[in-house]
């Protein structure tokens, strides 16, 4: 793997791999002493076209852990803005010597032109481009959903944890997963697809009609315009809410706006609120890659609630991330394991 | 015209022996005093003091005429000059181009078509026809003066806000009203603009993964749909700009069948390359109307085949390096197609066996040259290779094989959709009114 750009690009072994590691460095992170020697030296930059003081924090905590220099660059205002230009700012970066760079850009292929221009020898992680791809959050998302879908997670309803022992080395294989709200405009939902898709679940989109794209019939998922039929009658073993953005239901938005009539006829019909999480199986999860409209597309009762792995999602961000971080400046490119932390054991049984 | 500063017979004489005119039988053309003065059998021609061109082998074309060419001048001579774009035409095989109106200034005036002809006039590689804006600085509210246009030396015929639709249902009566005064006509570039803000490329499965925002076939052919009602309601002549979808391909031919007078055209990119290719993000695909499926690509190349599309324009839209490096979102939009037009017309539509040379000759020049109201007179193109006419004539080689390289085009930009592409048929020979513009492939050089 030589960049992280898009998660249709990840092959199963390549995905699991990543799961994976993710696995032993979250291992680390309970220690007194979280920090890791591995990329000590190298030089990771983390370059924000885009205010998202989330994603930055997660992948600088992710990098800072595994001793590596981090930059942060925040360049807002692209050539879009005529601001300076996408291949100045690359070319600034390599002469400074970055090993990495994570991007977050507004234009969807950003990080691929970043990538293919030649202007950096850099390997790039996509941190969000466009409309396009989000990869480390459908990672983070995979990994959470692993640890709470296999083994006595899902046998024993309710009653238990994460199982991490169970989740090492496992696929997706037959869960179901619905993705509810703006499809259209996310790159989290688009990631999620394909990379669910790979690993064997099952994916219903819920969405207005409104916001999912035309074009939608060619992913490898599942389309659903009700919320209450899709939690009744498919049995999700997990709801992904996605954000949605107040703006959007304007009829001046971009893309020509007005894609439904009012918060709250939208919330009435895709929100999870305290009915319909009453709906989904006791084993079931609730996810959202944040940060969350609070009666919007979620309620506090389904926010709050124990189903709700949310605040776990942003920590298992960090492990995940920082498992890319690894792979991509340290890992074996013969796809043998090496160990991330060869000063403790691996993953404790609990 | 009395405008005239240089003669439109200074000419050599050529004798292209053994040329194919329009892929039939060879003969020898001879080229003389500005018109073609003998068409001979093989052999036959008086050669004393003339110029042999070898032309066994050779395709002869009545010289092509583009409809649609950006040439950026005045105001992007970075990008291209009238200079460079029209000998980029040259070497194209073109011996007359429209230049289209959004230039800075706007081309919405008389002083600024002048301008535009007269640059052109002497440079000298073809014919420029400037195209008239339909409204002041293409803002798409007032009328530009088009009688004033009309009645300059650059006697104005094409109208068009080609970049952005006339999009008001009103102002575009009325243009297609006003024009026929002066036998004009309203090329219209078809883009319902709400259907289309912040579009990046075709709406469909390519977009729906790439999340690049869309444009849709349907903002094209709404627009199409409703300008062929309104040509017919008033009565009017409309060309329709770069058709692109399937759809507007069936609107068209609806058009026609109940005797609308609608023309259309298509250009080569659109005869050969689909939205798959902006999976690279590379910009140099970025165009407008944007890349379209497989499926419309047939559509197109049925439509030009059976006459719905009554010719190929280039849509030539050259731009600097910085407007195509950088990410999708932030490029221009527009591609090159002065020099690669014709081995695209070849291979998608003779090698193909859809269509003649004579169909060729028909698409890009006798067409064209009608649409613009340039093929009367004595600087008439589009014209049979018949005896008398005014000499345009363009000699190509069809078995020839060409790989492309943009940088050693003659455009000054290098934005080619076809680079590293190897394409059949390559133009030899072009000559204005019995003057050689294009030999042996290069174009030639005024002392």
């Amino acid at each position: 793997m030589r960049h992280l750009l898009s998660t249709q690009d990840l092959a199963r072994t390549d995905a699991i791999r990543i799961l994976d590691t993710a696995a032993q460095m979250s291992a680390t992170q309970s220690r007194e002493i979280k920090k890791l020697p591995t990329l000590r030296g190298r030089t990771v930059v983390n370059l924000f076209f885009e205010d998202s003081t989330r994603t930055r924090i997660s992948f600088e905590t992710a990098a800072k852990r595994l001793s590596a220099d981090v930059i942060n660059f925040s360049a807002k205002g692209s050539s879009v803005s005529k601001g300076e230009s996408l291949k100045d700012t690359a070319l600034t970066l390599q002469a400074m010597g970055a090993d990495a760079v994570v991007i977050r850009h507004q234009a969807s292929g950003a990080p691929y032109t970043l990538a293919t221009s030649g202007w950096v020898e850099a390997a790039v992680v996509n941190a969000g481009d466009g409309m396009h791809q989000h990869p480390t959050q459908a990672l983070l998302d995979a990994y959470t959903l692993r640890r709470h879908l296999s083994g006595t997670a899902l046998s024993a309803p309710g009653a238990s944890g994460p199982d991490d022992v169970a989740a090492l080395g496992a696929d997706l294989a037959g869960r179901r997963v619905a993705v509810v709200g703006d499809v259209l405009h996310s790159r989290v939902a688009r990631s999620n697809v394909h990379l669910l898709h790979t690993l064997g679940a099952e994916v219903t989109l819920v969405a207005p009609p409104t916001l999912l794209p035309v074009g939608v019939e060619a992913w490898p998922c599942r389309v659903a315009y009700h919320l209450d039929e899709t939690l009744r009658d498919w049995s999700p073993d997990a709801v992904m809410m996605l954000r949605v953005q107040r703006e959007r239901m304007s009829g001046a938005g971009t893309g020509g706006g007005a894609f439904f009539p009012n918060p709250l006829e939208y919330t009435r019909k895709y929100g999870l609120d305290a009915r319909r999480l009453r709906l989904l199986a006791e084993h079931a999860v609730v996810l959202h890659p944040g940060p969350m409209n609070r009666g919007l597309e979620i309620s506090a009762e389904a926010a709050d609630s124990p189903r709700a792995v949310i605040v776990e999602q942003v920590a298992n961000g960090v492990a995940v991330r920082m498992a890319v971080l690894y792979l991509l400046l340290a890992g074996d490119t013969s796809g043998d394991r090496t160990d991330p932390a060869p000063t403790t054991e691996r993953v404790r049984v609990p | 015209m009395s405008a005239d500063t240089t003669p439109a017979t200074a000419a050599g004489t050529y004798v292209l022996r053994g040329a194919r005119p329009l892929g039939g039988e060879p003969v020898d053309l001879v080229l003389d005093g500005g018109v073609i003065a003998q068409v001979v059998a093989v052999g036959t021609a008086d050669v004393d003091g003339a110029v042999v061109v070898d032309a066994q082998g050779l395709v002869a074309l009545p010289g092509l005429v583009d409809l649609h060419t950006h040439l950026r001048e005045p105001g992007r001579e970075d990008a291209e000059t009238i200079s460079s774009g029209t000998r980029a035409a040259a070497a194209g095989g073109f011996t007359a181009v429209h230049a289209m109106a959004n230039t800075t200034p706007v081309a919405d005036t008389a002083g600024v078509v002048e301008q535009v002809w007269r640059i052109g006039r002497d440079a000298g590689w073809v014919d420029v026809h400037p195209v008239g804006a339909v409204s002041v600085g293409l803002d798409g509210t007032q009328l530009a003066e088009l009688g004033a246009m009309a009645d300059s030396a650059a006697r104005v015929r094409v109208f068009s806000d080609d970049g952005k639709c006339v999009a008001d249902p009103i102002l575009m009566r009325r243009a297609l009203e006003y024009v026929k005064a002066f036998d004009g006509v309203v090329a219209q570039h078809a883009q319902e603009p709400r259907l289309t803000e912040g579009a990046q490329m075709n709406e469909g499965v390519v977009s729906a993964e790439l999340g690049l925002p869309g444009w849709p076939a349907v903002a094209e052919e709404a627009i199409i749909a409703r300008d062929v009602l309104l040509a017919e309601h008033v009565g009017s002549r409309l060309h329709v700009c770069h058709l692109s979808t399937a759809g507007s391909v069936e609107i068209v031919r609806w058009a026609k069948g109940r005797g609308i007078d609608v023309t259309a055209e298509v250009t080569p990119h659109h005869l050969i390359l689909t939205d798959d290719l902006a999976r690279q993000y590379d910009p140099v695909f970025k165009v407008n109307p944007p890349l379209r499926t497989a499926r419309d690509v047939e559509a197109v190349r049925e439509g030009l085949a059976d006459g719905t599309i009554d010719i190929v324009a280039t849509d030539h839209a050259p731009h600097t390096r910085e407007d195509k490096d950088c990410e999708w979102a932030a490029a221009a939009f527009g591609m090159t197609g002065l020099e690669t037009a014709l081995s695209i017309v070849q291979q998608t539509m003779v090698d193909t066996g859809r269509m003649t040379w004579a169909d060729v000759a028909r698409v890009l020049s006798a067409a064209p040259a009608r649409i613009g109201r340039i093929d009367t007179g004595e600087r008439a193109h589009g014209r049979p290779l018949e005896v008398g006419e005014p000499a345009n004539v363009t000699l190509v080689d069809p078995a020839a094989r060409r790989v492309v390289d943009g940088a050693v085009q003659v455009t000054s930009s290098t934005n080619t959709p076809f680079q590293g592409y190897e394409l059949p048929g390559r133009v030899v020979a072009t000559f204005l009114r019995g003057t050689a513009t294009v030999l042996d492939g290069a174009p030639v050089e005024k002392e």
